[in-house]
């Protein structure tokens, strides 16, 4: 093994000179009075290698002597991850022992001693190749695969298979030998280098089907495709972290990772607390139950928090490669972008805009493209969805992250700090946002089929009143009340209309916060019907209490049971209201 | 801080610039403390053995001769009770006149807490400000700042906020105070009758700008001392962190770095985060919450230091002088403190979150009202109601100079919503109306 000698110390970019190859992203061990500091190749020139240290390198000196490992940042991949909370070097938080993180102290992301009920899905004989499914054991709800490592190239055959029974992940429970005859023990363990994509699957199609977040402005408005890419950019306080905590409850997702990077710690810690006792609105079990939390808030180490999106998703490949629907929230990922602009300053690199490093784009670009909805070489599918939050410096969506990030997701959620502040949450801008998916052919037709027929064109009309509502109110506001039509009032209060009804959406109110598609149906339908009656006012002062009422009336049929008695009442009582000024 | 036996000492300075000096050693650890012709020192570079160092109070003066003494260990501060009551500089040296502290030594700037280890805050912080206890109320473990304008009475209104809390230690960590806003809050301490829970580390406007460096992680590590050691509710005071940040800006300069937004350091979010993150609620009852000043020029929200304030923090509190009652009030349309909901309705009275609610927007209508009045447009009735409630609901409500319970407050919001406009108006809750609407 290379080993080498600290020559450089600036924050955590250490300069080592080393004695022998090192290659590009490769791990090292920093020996710091015995406290070993883990360290990642990100540079190398002659015989110094630049390293990126995950860990503080206060008291660091020169002479400090220097490991290397031959492996890249791994994570260790196996039964046992769901419910863990790790961070973002896949540690698991709950293994450490003290009050504070210590320097050095690095825990085991599975449980060695824990016990699974194997029951093999392969027999010997049988040729396989990597991520072809061996067995499964149960890991809460879920069936978990366990595959021939990604790592292992080529064709094998099965030398023998364990029958079924109970493991520790360490035992072998089968054995694959190659064409030459090379015999290749496995047990349940298996790592991946989190900066290279997994890509044992037979294809790739466009995502077709719409997944379903509970979240009307998404679902309704701008629905996101299973397998499908969005980002929420969004200034402080606008609503992202609410937006993505409502969304990791109601997803139809079998598998939630939520990856904190280099957000607040009190967030973290709510989910900690919640989710072990919230339920699962699919299953009824909770919500921790299939979830999985990487952590790197804001005052870990920079370096680490880079590395938590790499992690989490690396994960989110793994449970995907057992054909399983899993949603990856990222928060955020400017953070994330920010620690690389650290770094490359620090080694002096020719900045971009903003300082941000010039190659950012491809970076986004290519964390993006690891999502998608695949078919396995079985056949079955499986897909990860995955949102961003992107916080813009200044509330300006012109700048490099947001930019790289627009050419990277389908979908485009900018929360409005005006929406915010009038406290229209979730804060969604219902004109700028939209989704790429509702122009595929294939979701449409699924949208069609699957909501209701003639859904889409439902959504556009939506979409449409929103514009004209906007259009009308613009000219109100130079014109005046009284110097426009009566008829721009009435296209003002009809977006209101939707607004208040569809977009908005209470995310602390139990029935308002997640909202089942089929129900969204029903509401928009209603709505669109009350848009198209013609109702007759004698002056614009006649529209602001009338209207104000139909919202009351409805906000009460979307705080009720969907059906319900009372809701049926509100409704009945709305309809009431609306024959007041039907047009005779 | 005193140096101790087998110190490293060099007289031989290769390179000096306004804030850092260079010199060939060896044996150097990262972020070591040193003197410099007695003057504090914090290695932040080394290369090979040529080890640049940050002089705290600036670098007039000093020759290539100067006398470099290594202390072998990073800054410190030595923790005990015996920190009550004390006022200290940036380096934690006495500046009260009294005798040393005697205690464990603790580094400054140490490792973050375990987040599985932390507790959800949930214990709710009193301050009879009703722009803070009913439209934003604090929790303990909460990090939050003031956004003011440098014209604004922020400190005295922080210093209000301090002294009518339950807290247990108020630390105070002034960066860049002016003279007399020391004396203000020393006097303010004094006179209160609570001096011994009261903990200072000052930098004041006559002190070299870098030492501000060293306050905020001064007065965070007494604060954890008494969280964690005797489970205190600590109450961290910094004023102001934008002259905090200012002293960044210097040293990255000095240091050739590729400045970022607003020529602030790239690194600016990741440090401030290291300082507000320090906030913390303890499950076994200690709380660390920090309460800030961020002055902001113009009241430019955009620029790079309120901006990254507030991706970090739990929320901002703005200060703004209502013409209308000539006092100062805490914004409630701008204002928000997003911990508010763990502890509203919950540990306070159930119609707290709905009364809160419909104020702020009973109150933002008469902000538009007004927009409509100054661009020449009629009023209606409506219009005109909500402007003579907001009038109201900031001068028995809002000004800074009220000091009642939350109960009170939601009584009288509910008298002046009566007063004002019809239950239809109001919008609340059924179960909460047939409460507290009075029959006529
Ligand atoms: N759907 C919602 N319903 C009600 N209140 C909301 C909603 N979304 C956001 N809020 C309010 O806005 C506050 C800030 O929301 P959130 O923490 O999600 O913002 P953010 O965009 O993540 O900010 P930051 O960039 O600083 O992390 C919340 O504490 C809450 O008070
Ligand atoms: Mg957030």
């Amino acid at each position: 093994m290379t080993k080498g000698i600290v020559t450089g110390i600036i924050s955590n970019l250490v300069h080592v000179e080393v004695d022998g190859p090192v290659s590009q992203n490769e791990i090292c061990y920093i020996d710091l009075h015995g406290v070993k500091l883990m360290a990642e190749v990100i540079k190398i020139a002659g015989n110094t290698a630049y390293t990126q240290v995950f860990e503080s390198t206060r008291g660091l000196q020169p002479g400090c002597t220097v490991e290397f490992t031959e492996r890249m940042l791994e994570v260790k991949l196996g039964p046992g991850m769901l419910s863990k909370n790790y961070d973002g070097l896949q540690d698991d938080l709950n293994k450490m022992d003290g009050l504070f993180l210590t320097r050095g102290e690095y825990t085991d992301p599975l449980d060695e001693h824990s016990v699974w009920h194997f029951t093999p899905l392969a027999k010997a004989g049988d040729a396989v190749q990597a991520g072809d499914w061996l067995g499964s054991v149960p890991e809460n709800w879920i069936n978990h695969k366990i595959m021939v490592p990604f790592k292992m190239e080529g064709q094998y055959s099965i030398k023998s298979i364990a029958a079924e029974g109970d493991f520790q992940i360490t035992d072998t429970i089968a054995v694959l030998a190659n064409a030459e005859g090379a015999e290749f023990p496995l047990n349940m363990i298996q790592y991946w280098p989190v900066k290279l994509p997994i890509r044992a699957y037979a294809s790739k199609p466009r995502p077709f089907k719409m997944m379903e977040t509970g979240v009307r402005t998404i679902d309704t408005l701008n629905p996101i495709a299973e397998g499908g890419t969005g980002f929420t950019p969004g200034p402080f306080g606008t609503g992202k972290t609410v937006l993505q905590h409502s969304i990791s409850q109601n997803a139809e997702a079998d598998l939630i990772i939520v990856a904190a990077c280099g957000e607040r710690a009190n967030e973290v810690v709510e989910l900690f607390v919640e989710f072990p006792e919230l339920d699962d609105p699919r299953t009824g079990r909770k919500l921790m139950e299939r979830t999985i939390i990487i952590c790197n808030t804001s005052n870990m180490p920079v370096a680490a928090r880079e590395a938590s999106v790499y992690t989490a998703m690396s994960i989110a490949e793994y449970y995907r490669s057992m054909g399983l629907r899993v949603l990856l929230l990222a928060d955020s990922t400017s953070r994330w972008a920010q620690a690389l602009r650290e770094m490359s300053n620090r080694m002096e690199e020719l900045p971009g805009p903003d300082a941000f490093p010039m190659d950012l784009p491809a970076i986004i670009s290519n964390f993006y493209s690891r999502a998608g909805y695949v078919f396995l070489n079985n056949g079955t599918p499986g897909s990860i969805t995955f949102i961003g939050a992107v916080s813009p410096a200044g509330g300006n969506l012109k700048e490099p992250v947001t930019e790289s990030t627009k050419k990277a997701a389908r979908c485009f959620y900018s929360l409005s700090q005006e929406r915010a502040d009038s406290k229209r949450y979730p804060a969604v801008d219902p004109i700028d946002s939209y989704s790429k998916y509702l122009e595929y052919d294939e979701v449409k037709e699924y949208l069609d089929g699957n909501i209701a027929p003639g859904w889409v064109h439902d959504v556009l009309t939506a979409k449409d009143l929103l514009l004209r509502g906007k259009e009308a109110k613009d000219q109100i506001n130079i014109l005046g009340d009284d110097g426009v039509p009566l008829d721009y009032h009435s296209r003002f209060w009809k977006s209101e209309l939707v607004d208040r009804i569809i977009l908005v959406q209470d995310g602390f109110d139990p029935v308002d916060k997640s909202t089942p598609i089929k129900r969204q149906a029903y509401m928009l339908q209603l709505v669109l019907k009350i848009c198209r009656e013609e109702l007759v006012f004698a002056n614009y002062e006649e529209l602001q209490p009338y209207y104000t009422r139909l919202i009351n009336g409805l906000r009460q049929m979307n705080y009720q049971e969907f059906q319900n008695a009372k809701f049926k009442e509100y409704e009945a009582q709305l309809m009431a209201i609306v024959a007041e000024r039907r047009a005779k | 801080m005193a140096g101790t036996a087998f110190q490293k000492i060099y007289t031989k300075l290769n390179q000096i610039t306004k804030a850092t000096c260079t010199v060939t050693a060896t044996g150097v650890g990262y972020e070591e403390l040193a003197t410099v012709s007695g003057r504090l020192a914090q290695v932040v570079k080394i290369m090979g053995n040529s080890v640049t160092l940050q002089i705290f109070s600036g670098t007039e003066g000093i020759g290539t001769d100067a006398e470099l003494v290594f202390f072998g260990k990073p800054p410190t501060l030595k923790v005990s009770d015996q920190l009550g009551g004390r006022f200290f500089n940036a380096y934690g040296d006495p500046i009260d006149g009294g005798p040393e502290i005697e205690g464990q030594e603790v580094e400054i700037g140490g490792p973050s807490v375990n987040p599985v280890r932390r507790k959800d805050p949930s214990e709710l912080i009193a301050t009879g400000i009703a722009g803070i206890d009913l439209n934003n109320t604090l929790v303990t473990g909460q990090k939050i700042p003031f956004f003011a304008d440098p014209d604004q009475p922020y400190n005295q209104v922080m210093a209000t906020v301090a002294l009518r809390t339950k807290a247990d230690k108020i630390i105070l960590g002034g960066m860049g105070l002016s003279n007399d806003d020391y004396l203000y809050y020393k006097n303010t301490f004094e006179s209160a009758g609570v001096i011994d829970k009261i903990i200072s580390f000052v930098n004041t406007t006559d002190d070299p700008p870098v030492e501000r460096l060293l306050v905020p992680n001064m007065a965070l590590a007494a604060a954890e001392y008494f969280a964690i050691e005797k489970n205190e509710s600590v109450l961290v005071l910094l004023t102001d962190v934008t002259l905090y940040c200012d002293a960044l800006s210097i040293v990255s300069n000095r240091m050739d770095q590729i400045p970022s937004k607003d020529s602030m350091p790239g690194s600016l979010y990741s440090d401030l985060a290291k300082i507000y993150e320090k906030a913390v609620q303890f499950p076994e009852g200690g709380s660390i919450t920090i309460i800030a000043v961020t002055t902001i020029s113009g009241g430019d929200i955009t620029h790079a230091i309120p901006d990254n304030t507030g991706y970090i923090t739990e929320g901002q509190l703005y200060l703004r002088r209502d013409t209308d009652i000539g006092k100062v009030i805490i914004d409630p349309a701008r204002s928000l403190s997003r911990l508010k909901t763990k502890v509203m309705g919950k540990r306070t009275r159930a119609d707290h979150p709905q009364v809160m609610s419909a104020s702020v927007r009973l109150n933002s209508d008469a902000v538009n009202a007004k927009t409509k009045m100054e661009n020449g447009f009629d009023l209606s009735d409506y219009d005109e109601r909500t402007l003579k409630f907001a009038r109201d609901y900031a001068e028995q409500i809002l000004a800074i100079d009220v000091n009642v319970d939350t109960d009170q407050m939601l009584d009288t919001t509910w008298a002046l919503f009566q007063k004002y406009f019809t239950r239809e108006e109001v919008a609340i809750k059924d179960e909460f109306m047939q409460l507290y609407w009075k029959k006529a």
